[in-house]
């Protein structure tokens, strides 16, 4: 028999809560996605969704694919349409809703992902890689789900591209209020945004727990080939240097305040004792 | 899902027949077939059996896979058999209802199973103990007269092994498309005809569109290595008749010839 992709797998997803779901290629993190909306069946174990097992008899897989939404790594597996508009519509359409609804709901989510109303009636084969992924990403926001499941949603992006992209998804959240698992290979890509970060390695959950906590193990990390954001090295370092700064901080910004304020703190001591302040 | 299917049906494993040169198993496949057809008695079919039997043990592949082959054409076996059985005008063998059995039925019934088996394993055991890529190579150096015709027989080898090299590919990206196209509540399964046909556009168009660049990157990266199609190309593993490929054309020609001798003159 061919190896288990996952083992031991126990996860709660409550509602509302902004995960990123690390690991290398092939640690089974696009597998663990895929069965959260049934298209990957487990061989064992069970899947709950707001208590129903997924798999069970007569439960509705594609109503509950309307619910738990998944953007696969690639646009260009999705888009087909003529023009963007009319892939959006693809989605909602399926559900069986009216065309009036469909439009107003792909209208919706085109508004949502930021695409522009100049881009609605190209063809997607024209947009650039970030647009194409907001396009792919508004074809499943359409469907309106709870849970939106983003598959490496930054890949093949340039920094800017990454970054607004990521911002989109953050600023959805904060709208909508769904929960939104960010599967990715990079910590750096989550550490600003998720409230908890699981960690996947060798088909298996290394690590669950809030990104302070995680970041904090970053030498397990490194043994896994995975790395806490920069920031956690930089504010490491500063510590063992003898600067009073939390280790726990993920962004940029917060760690520029914490560096001043312990600058200015550790100013006033020397000045306290009587050194000079430089 | 589709990954499942596995195209080509190689065997990998260390025989002599899975050394032996392309060209050797090609034409002595073609000669098991016209033998299949020449010989018209137990005798000749006994004498293609053995050297099936004979081949199959040689090149170390279970009789399992061969059997694989089987499956496919079961329908075709019970159709042939059954029409030959019934349809053949002769001696009256068993009768009922307007059912007639004839000895000639039975004889020609058995004849046609016996021939279409040997036939599936026979080529079965050339797909088997040959890569699809060492196929393409052989039938290019076989065809290489046609050249002379002005029949570009580089060129169709090489889409040959091309159109190969990218079915598994081709496959796995499907299997991909679909499942994005699912998350997004499409159905390929349900509906009748007309909407199962339609269904397939949303599967369909991503992937020739990734067919074609696919074939626009391989074009621009053959182009970059100089490919200028067959005129003055080298292979780095030429195919060069070694002694057993010798050896195993003369078993053949011996095994023709005593096909022509049993299977027609001695009855």
């Amino acid at each position: 028999m061919a190896h288990a992709a996952l083992t031991d797998i126990n996860l709660v997803i409550p509602d509302g809560q902004f995960i990123g779901l690390i690991g290398h290629t092939g640690s089974g993190k696009s597998t663990l996605v895929q069965h959260l909306n049934g298209l990957l069946k487990p061989t064992d174990g069970v899947i709950y969704y707001n208590g129903a097992d997924i798999n069970g008899d007569g439960f509705d897989k594609k109503e509950l694919r309307g619910k738990v939404g998944l953007v696969f790594q690639y646009p260009e597996h999705q888009l087909f349409e003529i023009d963007v508009f009319t892939d959006v519509c693809f989605g909602p359409k399926n559900l069986g809703l009216d065309r009036k609804e469909v439009e107003l709901r792909a209208y919706a989510a085109l508004k949502q992902v930021g695409l522009e109303d100049e881009y609605f009636y190209q063809s997607p084969f024209d947009l650039s890689g970030g647009q194409k992924r907001r396009a792919a990403i508004a074809g499943v926001l359409a469907m309106k789900p709870e849970v939106l499941i983003l598959d490496e949603p930054t890949a093949g992006l340039d920094p800017k591209g990454r970054d607004e992209i990521l911002d989109q998804i953050a600023g959805l959240r904060e709208e909508t209020g769904m929960t939104v698992i960010l599967v990715s290979h990079s910590m750096e890509d989550v550490a600003k945004y998720v409230d908890r970060i699981i960690v996947m390695n060798k088909s298996r959950v290394m690590m669950d727990d809030e990104p302070g906590a995680v970041f904090r193990r970053y030498r397990e990390l490194e043994e896994v080939g995975l790395a806490a954001p920069q920031i956690t090295y930089i504010m490491h370092a500063l510590r063992e240097k003898g600067l009073a700064v939390d280790t726990d901080i993920t962004s940029v910004e917060e760690a520029r305040d914490a560096i001043l304020h312990a600058l200015a703190a550790q100013g006033r001591q020397d000045r306290g004792v009587g050194g000079s302040p430089c | 899902m589709l990954r499942d299917i596995t195209l080509g049906q190689y065997y990998q494993t260390e025989s002599v027949v899975h050394r032996l040169d392309p060209r050797v198993k090609l034409v002595t496949t073609i000669a098991f077939i016209v033998s299949l057809f020449v010989v018209d008695n137990i005798a000749g079919y006994a004498l293609a059996g053995l050297f099936l039997f004979l081949v199959i043990r040689l090149s170390k592949v279970p009789v399992k896979f061969m059997m694989r082959g089987m499956k496919s054409i079961a329908f075709l076996l019970v159709v042939a058999v059954v029409f030959n059985l019934f349809l053949t005008q002769g001696e009256v063998v068993v009768s009922f209802w307007k059912l007639r059995i004839t000895k000639e039925g039975i004889y020609y019934a058995g004849f046609m199973a016996v021939r279409l088996v040997f036939l599936i394993m026979g080529s079965s055991v050339m797909t088997l103990t040959t890569t699809p890529n060492h196929l393409t190579d052989g039938l290019e150096k076989l065809l290489n007269p046609l050249k002379a015709l002005k029949v570009p027989v580089h060129e169709i080898s090489m889409m040959m092994s091309i159109a190969l090299r990218f079915i598994p590919i081709l496959l796995e990206e499907t299997d991909k498309i679909m499942k994005a196209q699912i998350a997004r509540g499409a159905d390929f399964e349900s509906g009748n005809l007309l909407r199962r046909v339609k269904s397939m556009v949303p599967l369909l168009v991503p992937l020739f569109i990734s067919a074609f660049r696919r074939a626009n990157d391989l074009a621009t990266a053959m182009e970059a290595r100089c490919y200028r199609g067959g005129e003055h190309r080298t292979k780095m593993k030429p195919l060069v008749y070694q002694r057993r490929d010798y050896a195993a054309y003369g078993i053949v020609c011996v095994y023709l010839a005593l096909c022509a001798v049993i299977g027609n003159i001695l009855f």
